[in-house]
C-alpha cells in the first residue's frame, strides 16, 4: 500500500511537471525537450531563496511558479514563437540546445553537486497506518503534502478549462488554432499564457519535486524521458490523459523498483513501448482529438 | 443500354466518423472508358469517397470491385498497382524533386523497378523516355529542372495530373483537377483530360457545371453522404431535386 | 535528359581524390591517427543517421540502440568465438540488422513524437539490459579485454593506431558508395518521396512501410558496422554506447554537414570531433553550452542559410 501511495505521489508529481509540456505540444504542435529545464529552474531558484535569503519554504512555491512563469513568457515571445512553423526536426534540436545551455549554465554557475533542500519541521515525518497488517500504509508527510498541492492544482486546471473563458478560448485554440482566430480569439495571448502557466507548473514542480527526485544540473535530461513518456502515453488533448498516465507511470516505476530492482527503469521503458506500439496516438486520447 | 463492363463498383459504401455518416450506403457503377462526373454541395462527401474507393480511409460497411476483383480489404499501393489511380484536389507533390525527377521515379516504380537499388535512377532508356513523353505531353519540359517547390501553380497542378498518368491508369479519379487553376491554365489541364485514352476510365469531381457538362457522359450527384440521383447530363440538367439542392443556382453556374 | 538524371550519381572529380587522402591520412600524420580512427567510425554512424533521417524522414533519437548493439556483439564474438576482425565486422553488422529488422515495425505508425519516444525507449531498454546482463557485458564497468587479431591475417592492430585508421576508414569508404549507390537508385528515390509526402507515394504505389522497414534495417546494419569498428578498434565496449548523448551528437553531427547529403556526414562528423577536441579542453561545461548555442542560433537562422557553400554542392 505505500508503494502505492508512494507511486501516487510520484505520479502526480510527473503530472504537474508534464502538463505544461502536454498543453503545448497540443496547443502549439510543439515539441520542447527543454522543459524539464523550466523545472530545474524552478528548483534551483527554491534552493537559492531557501539557502541565500531564508525564505521559508512555502513561500518560495508560489515565487517557484511565478518566476518560471516569467521566464517561459519571455522566452515564449522572443525564442519559441518563430519556431512554431517549422518542421518537428528543427524543434527537437532547437530545444535540446537550450536545454543544454540550461545545464551548462547552471553547471558552471551552481556546481554540479546535488542540491539538499531543507524542508520545515511540519513537512518531515511519516504516519504509519495499520501497520503489521498486509495494508500496511506509512504516508511521509511530504509525500502526502505533495499529493495535496498536486490535487488541488489539478482540480484548478479542470475548472479553468472547463468553466472559464480562458479555458474555452484555450480548447478551442486546441483544436482548430485558424478557426480559432477567425473567431476573434488572440491566438498569440493564448499561446503565450498557456506556456507561462505550463513553465511555472513545471517549475512548481521542480521545487516540489527535489526532495523526492533529487536536483542538480542533468536533471532536465534524466527526466525529459518521464515527461514524454507521459505526453505520449497520455496523449495531448485532454488533462486527464496525462494525470492518468502520469499516476500510471509513477505507480509503475516505484513498484517496478521495489519489486524488481534488478530491472529498474527497463519495466517503464518496456511498458511504455509496448503501449505506443499497441495505441500510437497514446492511450486515452479523446475519440475524434489529434 | 449495351452491357458495357464495368471496372469500378462500389457496393451500400458506408464511413461513420463517430456520430457522422459521411457515406451513406454509396453504390457507385463505373463502367469502361467512362466519362463520369460526380457532383455535390461542399461537404457532400466527395473526396470521402474516393479516400474510401483508393483505400486511404478504411470503410465502415460496404465492399468495392475493380475490374471484377474485390479489393476492399487490398490495401492502398496494391490498388495503385491494379490500375486505380487518383489525384488530389490540394497538389501532393514531392517538393524536393524536380518533375523530372518525380515522374522518372514514378515509372519506375509503376515498372517495378522501384525496389532496385544498384542501378542509378537516370539508366533505364525506356524509363527516361517515358518520361520524357509525359513531360512533353504536360507541357512540363521547361521546367523539369526546377525543384517542385519552386513551380508555379498552374505547372504544379499539370505535374499532379502528370504523376497519375504516369502509373498508366485504367481507372482514373480526379478530384477537382482545376481547382484554383487561372483560367488561362485550365485550357492546357482541360486538354490533356479530354485527350486521356478512351480506355481509361475517368470519375472526374466537379464544381465546375461548364466542365463537367462539357465532359461527363454520366452525372451522379451525391448530398450528404449519400447518392441523389445519377444519369446522363441531359437528365441531370433538367431533374427538379438536383436544382433545388443547388438552390436555384441553375446549370452552368459555379456553385 | 538521362544526363541530367545520371550527373548527380556520377563520381565527381574530387571524390577520389578525398577518398585518397582519408585512406592515406593515418599514415600522413601518425600522431593523430587514433582521432582520424575516431572521426571515421563516427562518419560511417552519422552516414547511417542520414539514410534513415535525411533520406527517409524518420525522426530518431534512438539510432545509438545498433551502435551498441552492433558494438557489443563485435566485441563478445571476438572475445569467445573469434579475435578475426572481419568475421567480427560481419557479425556486428548481421546483428545489428536483425535488431534493425524487428525494431522497424515501431517507426511505422504514429506521429513524429511517437517516433522520437519509441526509439528513444529502444535505446533506454538496450541500455537497461546491457546494465542487467553484466556477466555477459561487464555492466557499467564496460566490456573490457577484446584483443583483436590481424585483419586479413597480415596487418595487427598496432599502439599507435594507424592500422585502426586505416581499417576504419576502408570500411567507411566501402559503405558510403554502398549507400551512395541506394540512394541514387529508383529505390532511394522512392524513399524521398515518401519522405517529402507519404500519401502521395502511396498513392503512386510506393509500398511504404516495407520501404521504410528496408531501409531502417540497412541504416540499422551500417550504424552496427560503426560499433563493430569501434568496439574492434578500442578494444573496449561499454554501457555509453546507448546513451541519449550518442543518438544526439549524431543528429548534430548530420546537422551540421548537413541532411540529405551523404557527405554531410562525413564533413560534420571532421568539424565535430575536431571543435569537440578544441573546445573540451577548455572546459567541458563550455563544449555542452556552446553546442547547445549552436543549436539553438543554427535552427532559428534556418539549416539552409547558415551553410551556403555546403547547400550548392547538397545535391549530390
Amino acid at each position: 500500500m505505500t508503494i502505492l501511495f508512494d507511486g501516487i505521489a510520484y505520479g502526480m508529481l510527473l503530472f504537474i511537471l508534464a502538463v505544461g509540456l502536454s498543453v503545448t505540444m497540443g496547443l502549439m504542435n510543439f515539441i520542447n525537450l527543454a522543459h524539464g529545464a523550466f523545472a530545474m529552474v524552478g528548483g534551483y531558484l527554491t534552493v537559492v531563496l531557501m539557502q541565500r535569503f531564508e525564505v521559508p519554504f512555502l513561500v518560495c512555491l508560489p515565487l517557484a511558479f511565478v518566476g518560471t512563469a516569467l521566464l517561459g513568457a519571455v522566452l515564449e515571445r522572443t525564442l519559441y514563437r518563430p519556431m512554431y512553423r517549422k518542421p518537428h526536426l528543427d524543434q527537437v534540436l532547437f530545444s535540446i540546445g537550450l536545454a543544454f545551455m540550461a545545464v551548462a549554465s547552471v553547471d558552471y554557475f551552481v556546481g554540479s553537486q546535488q542540491q539538499i533542500m531543507q524542508l520545515p519541521e511540519w513537512l518531515k515525518g511519516r504516519t504509519e497506518l495499520g501497520t503489521e497488517t498486509p495494508w500496511e500504509l506509512g504516508m511521509g508527510h511530504y509525500r502526502l503534502f505533495i499529493i495535496a498541492v498536486c490535487a488541488a492544482l489539478t482540480l484548478g486546471l479542470q475548472y479553468v478549462l472547463s468553466a472559464t473563458r480562458f479555458g474555452s478560448r484555450l480548447r478551442a485554440s486546441v483544436d482548430d488554432p485558424r478557426v480559432a482566430a477567425g473567431m476573434g480569439i488572440h491566438v498569440n495571448v493564448v499561446f503565450a499564457m498557456t506556456f507561462a502557466v505550463g513553465s511555472g507548473l513545471a517549475g512548481l514542480g521542480g521545487a516540489l519535486g527535489a526532495e523526492v527526485l533529487g536536483l542538480d544540473p542533468t536533471f532536465p535530461l534524466k527526466f525529459m524521458v518521464y515527461f514524454l513518456i507521459v505526453v505520449a502515453v497520455g496523449g495531448t488533448s485532454s488533462i486527464t490523459g496525462p494525470l492518468l498516465a502520469a499516476l500510471l507511470l509513477g505507480v509503475a516505476d516505484v513498484a517496478g523498483k521495489y519489486y524488481v530492482p534488478k530491472l529498474g527503469a527497463f519495466i517503464v521503458y518496456s511498458l511504455m513501448l509496448a503501449i505506443l506500439m499497441w495505441r500510437p496516438q497514446g492511450l486515452f486520447v479523446r475519440k475524434g482529438g489529434k | 443500354m449495351t452491357a458495357d463492363t464495368v471496372v469500378l463498383q462500389t457496393y451500400g459504401l458506408v464511413k461513420r466518423f463517430g456520430g457522422i455518416t459521411a457515406t451513406d450506403h454509396v453504390n457507385l457503377t463505373i463502367t469502361q472508358g467512362a466519362r463520369h462526373a460526380l457532383i455535390g454541395p461542399n461537404g457532400a462527401g466527395k473526396t470521402t469517397l474516393i479516400n474510401l474507393i483508393t483505400g486511404v480511409l478504411p470503410q465502415s460497411e460496404g465492399r468495392i470491385t475493380l475490374e471484377g476483383v474485390d479489393i476492399t480489404d487490398i490495401a492502398p499501393h496494391q490498388r495503385v498497382h491494379r490500375g486505380l489511380v487518383r489525384t488530389f484536389q490540394i497538389n501532393q507533390l514531392f517538393s524536393g524533386m524536380t518533375p523530372l525527377e518525380t515522374l522518372t521515379m514514378v515509372v519506375s516504380q509503376h515498372r517495378g523497378l522501384g525496389a532496385k537499388w544498384w542501378q542509378a535512377l537516370g539508366q533505364n532508356k525506356s524509363v527516361v523516355e517515358r518520361c520524357g513523353q509525359l513531360l512533353e505531353q504536360f507541357r512540363l519540359t521547361d521546367v523539369m529542372h526546377q525543384r517542385t517547390e519552386q513551380m508555379p501553380y498552374g505547372k504544379r497542378r499539370l505535374l499532379e495530373m502528370a504523376i497519375a498518368l504516369a502509373c498508366e491508369p485504367r481507372v482514373l479519379l480526379l478530384d477537382e483537377p482545376v481547382a484554383g487553376v487561372p483560367a488561362g491554365e485550365r485550357e492546357e489541364l482541360l486538354h490533356t483530360v479530354s485527350a486521356l485514352p478512351a480506355d481509361v476510365s475517368v470519375v472526374l469531381i466537379e464544381h465546375d457545371m461548364d466542365l463537367v457538362f462539357e465532359f461527363a457522359k454520366r452525372i451522379t450527384v451525391l448530398v450528404n453522404g449519400a447518392v441523389l440521383t445519377e444519369g446522363t447530363p441531359a437528365e441531370i440538367a433538367q431533374d427538379p431535386q438536383v436544382k433545388a439542392v443547388y438552390l436555384g443556382h441553375g446549370e452552368g453556374a459555379h456553385v | 535528359m538521362q544526363d541530367a538524371l545520371l550527373k548527380t550519381s556520377r563520381i565527381k572529380w574530387w571524390e577520389p581524390v578525398v577518398w585518397l587522402l582519408a585512406l592515406l591520412a593515418p599514415w600522413l600524420f601518425p600522431h593523430h591517427a587514433l582521432i582520424i580512427n575516431e572521426i571515421a567510425i563516427v562518419a560511417l554512424f552519422a552516414v547511417s543517421l542520414d539514410l534513415v533521417l535525411g533520406y527517409s524522414g524518420i525522426v530518431s533519437l534512438g539510432h545509438a540502440s545498433f551502435l551498441g548493439f552492433g558494438a557489443y556483439t563485435a566485441a563478445l564474438f571476438a572475445k569467445w568465438i573469434h579475435p578475426d576482425p572481419l568475421i567480427g565486422l560481419v557479425v556486428g553488422t548481421a546483428s545489428a540488422c536483425v535488431l534493425g529488422a524487428l525494431c522497424s515495425a515501431t517507426i511505422l505508425r504514429g506521429s513524429d513524437l511517437t517516433r522520437l519516444m519509441v526509439t528513444l525507449g529502444m535505446a533506454l531498454i538496450l541500455f537497461e539490459l546491457a546494465n542487467k546482463f553484466d556477466g555477459l557485458t561487464g555492466g557499467s564497468d564496460g566490456l573490457q579485454g577484446v584483443v583483436m587479431g590481424p585483419v586479413l591475417g597480415r596487418f595487427e592492430f598496432d599502439l599507435m593506431g594507424q592500422v585502426s585508421a586505416s581499417y576504419s576508414i576502408a570500411v567507411l569508404l566501402v559503405l558510403f558508395f554502398l549507400a551512395r549507390r541506394i540512394v541514387h537508385s529508383p529505390f532511394g528515390a522512392t524513399l524521398m518521396a515518401v519522405r517529402d509526402n507519404r500519401l502521395r507515394a502511396m498513392a503512386i504505389g510506393v509500398p511504404v512501410s516495407a520501404r521504410l522497414a528496408v531501409v531502417y534495417t540497412i541504416a540499422a546494419g551500417v550504424a552496427g558496422a560503426a560499433g563493430a569498428l569501434m568496439a574492434q578498434t578500442t578494444g573496449f565496449a561499454s554501457l555509453d554506447v546507448f546513451a541519449l548523448e550518442r543518438s544526439a551528437d549524431v543528429m548534430l553531427i548530420l546537422v551540421i554537414g548537413g541532411v540529405g547529403w551523404l557527405y554531410g556526414g562525413v564533413i560534420g562528423a571532421v568539424v565535430f570531433k575536431l571543435m569537440h577536441d578544441v573546445i573540451s579542453s577548455i572546459t567541458p561545461q563550455y563544449w555542452t553550452f556552446w553546442m547547445g548555442l549552436f543549436l539553438v542560433v543554427l535552427v532559428m537562422v534556418g539549416r539552409e542559410r547558415l551553410f551556403k557553400p555546403w547547400t550548392w554542392m547538397r545535391r549530390t
